[in-house]
């Protein structure tokens, strides 16, 4: 054994260590603890070294004594809610599901806290097993079949103090013909330290709808890992649009598995890191069965020393005959310290299959811009008009009204955006 | 309003304009003509300010103020305006919020309050009659799938809605047919005014039949070698340029 590896070794050790004197496992005596943490035997922190980490360290997660926060019921959420949007807000401070502040699901909906989901995990890496293993909150929703919800909910996560490691998991199991606008928003009061590692697997059955638009606004010392997992069955429709408008370090891991004939699955998503932030979206659809749709579209504007990266695999399996799979990364880097990754992968087995990927980017086109300034608007100005243009057709994608002026509302607050 | 002395202006390491004049008075319009590649073109893309073009001598005010020392939007917010030969798709930024966006900074220059929205669409609705622009234009994107005669309105459109004291017309009349010819006069016509003076820069006379002039040069390599009144314009149409450019290798 090397020393490196002893050093990263005993780094997982005592981050473990550090964790389970602060969380009491849930849910000892399920199966499905115990093969997290079996898992988590066989896991360690990623270096660059694994490919799909290569441009995203974990290091300073490692390192850092994170500690269990208060389930703060007294905190006023009303700044962080979504305005004219009447929805059913489930509330996670900490990573802790908070009852007090949370609204009743509507009939149809039925919610279980804390129950062991039947679902099987694959442990990509050591932060899905860590989120099982020593979960804050678990969730679980069931949408009755042909259940048409008529509110939206809002999963909304506070961070409340520094050091927090909240890891939350939303199970989500929407039955034959039901449909669902889910929003989701990661916001924190502090501006220390905190890692949210949070969980989503969504079982979308035969003929189910579901949308949802996910808004990342944590600050800049802040590290949030979302592990979202997909399955949809024949005739589902899953779309979902990953908006990363603030954060110091954030890493997308989205997996949808197409496992029905006529399926459509939208994923889209915009990132806008800059001054340091570090935002990295890993993406992966594998089309299992025939006749089936994915659209991905994501968008990223770099400022100052921001970095991003981009990995987006499709897998067309030898049965997925007549798949249509499009994916399209574009970026725009606004200084010269800024960096973009950004890697397509496309394995297709089948042979009757229209596939496309394409990457592109670039720099602020000097020609929109001296047009802009020429009718008198300043440079600043000028740019965010075209920073909002590049990025308008994701922002689009996101159709509730109140949602969509949420968006771009805390684009313009951030003056990213010039309305 | 308008004094530039002796100019000289290079892109990269070639001279274009080599100490060129004009002067233009409150109420003007001048038309500068010339063959291919005189500089015509870069004339205006100088006096709007785009950066690609270095000026290595000369002067430029604009009423009294120097114009080469201020950035494109500023000269805008003076009141310097260029139409554009080639006008700028910009997908995804509506001409709404674009105009919005102008008028607000200029208006912000002057010192006047923002424009009330209510107000802002009635001067909408009034100047795009001028160059019957329909709504549906308004609302697109900028200049984004426009015909190149819609584009040229559009450019005008703008201009009659920020209302600057010099207008810089680049080839406005160039690929128009008559219809859109027409249109394009009546509306540059329609804001002619005693404050506010017009350079014309046109390849063709045609458009001076609309537009009438008061004052015609001829540019040829980077100087001004003629002037004279509308008549001029004529007798380029007539006889072409190669007798000036006869005129101006025998000096």
């Amino acid at each position: 054994m090397t020393n490196e590896e002893l050093t990263v070794t005993s780094k997982k050790e005592s981050f473990i260590g550090n964790v389970q004197s602060h969380i009491s496992a849930l849910q000892s005596e399920s199966k499905i603890h115990a093969d997290a943490l079996k898992a988590l035997e066989n896991l360690d922190f990623p270096t660059t070294r694994v490919e799909d980490w290569k441009y995203t360290r974990t290091a300073r997660i490692a390192n850092e004594q994170w500690h269990v926060a208060n389930n703060n019921a007294t905190l006023d959420i009303t700044p962080y809610l979504i305005p004219n949007l009447d929805a059913t807000v489930l509330v996670f401070v900490n990573g802790f599901y908070n009852e007090a502040l949370s609204s009743k699901t509507e009939e149809g909906i039925v919610m279980n806290l804390n129950q062991a989901s039947n679902q099987s995990f694959e442990y990509k890496h050591i932060f899905t097993a860590l989120n099982v293993a020593y979960s804050t909150a678990a969730i679980n929703l069931r949408l009755g079949k042909n259940v048409v919800a008529e509110k939206p909910i809002h999963f909304l996560h506070i961070i409340t103090e520094e050091k927090t490691l909240a890891q939350a998991s939303i199970f989500i199991h929407a039955e034959k013909s039901s449909s669902l606008q889910l929003v989701e928003s990661f916001v924190s009061t502090v501006e220390g330290r905190a890692f949210s590692n949070r969980l989503l697997n969504i079982h979308v059955e035969e003929n189910a709808h579901i949308h949802l638009d996910k808004i990342q606004l944590e600050g800049d010392n802040q590290f949030l890992l979302n592990d979202d997992n997909i399955h949809i069955e024949a005739n589902g429709n899953f779309t979902i649009n990953t908006l990363t408008i603030d954060g110091g370090w954030v890493r997308n891991g989205l997996n949808i598995i197409v496992d029905g004939e006529n399926v459509e699955a939208n994923l889209n998503g915009f990132y806008m890191p800059r001054g340091k932030q570090h935002v990295d979206n890993h993406t992966l659809v594998d089309h299992r069965k025939a006749h089936s749709n994915s659209n991905e579209l994501y968008k990223g504007i770099l400022n100052d020393q921001g970095t991003g990266v981009f990995n987006g695999k499709v897998y067309v399996q030898v049965d997925a005959q007549k798949t249509n799979a499009f994916q399209s990364n574009a970026n725009v880097l606004l200084s010269n310290d800024a960096q973009m990754n950004t890697k397509p992968e496309l394995e297709i087995y089948a042979d009757d299959v229209k596939c496309s990927h394409g990457t592109t980017t670039g720099q602020m086109d000097d020609t929109a811009l001296f047009y802009l300034k020429t009718r008198g608007i300043g440079d600043t100005n000028a740019r965010k008009l075209l920073a909002a243009a590049f990025i308008n057709d994701v922002v689009n994608k996101v159709k509730h009204e109140a949602i969509h002026q949420y968006v771009v509302n805390e684009l313009v607050k951030r003056e990213l955006l010039f309305v | 309003m308008l004094s530039i002395k002796n100019l000289h202006a290079r892109v990269e390491e070639k001279e274009i304009l080599k100490g060129l004049s004009l002067e233009v008075k409150p109420g003007e319009v001048h038309a500068i003509m010339g063959p291919n590649g005189s500089g015509k073109s870069t004339l205006a893309s100088v006096l709007a300010g785009r950066e690609d073009f270095e000026v290595t001598e000369g002067s430029v005010t604009f009423n009294g103020n120097d114009l080469l020392e201020m950035a494109a939007e500023e000269r805008a917010r003076e009141g310097v305006f260029l139409a554009f030969q080639y006008p700028v798709e910009i997908p995804g930024v509506s001409n709404m919020n674009f105009l919005k966006a102008a008028i607000g900074e200029i208006r912000k220059h002057k010192g006047l309050d923002p424009l009330a929205a209510k107000d802002f669409l009635q001067l909408v609705k009034e100047k795009s009659k001028l160059v019957e622009l329909d709504g549906q234009l308004t609302n697109r994107s900028v200049n984004e799938g426009f015909s190149g005669g819609e584009k040229k309105r559009n450019e005008i459109f703008q201009m009659a809605m920020l209302e600057p004291t010099l207008c810089i017309l680049d080839e406005t009349d160039s690929g128009l047919d008559i219809d859109a010819l027409r249109i394009v006069s009546n509306g540059v016509n329609a804001l002619r005014s005693p404050e506010r003076s017009f350079v014309v820069i046109t390849h063709y006379q045609r458009l001076l039949d609309h537009i009438v002039p008061d004052f015609v040069h001829v540019l040829y390599k980077g100087r001004i070698v003629k002037s004279g009144t509308k008549e001029l314009a004529l007798e380029l149409e007539e006889r072409g340029y190669d007798w000036i450019k006869e005129e101006v290798e025998s000096v």
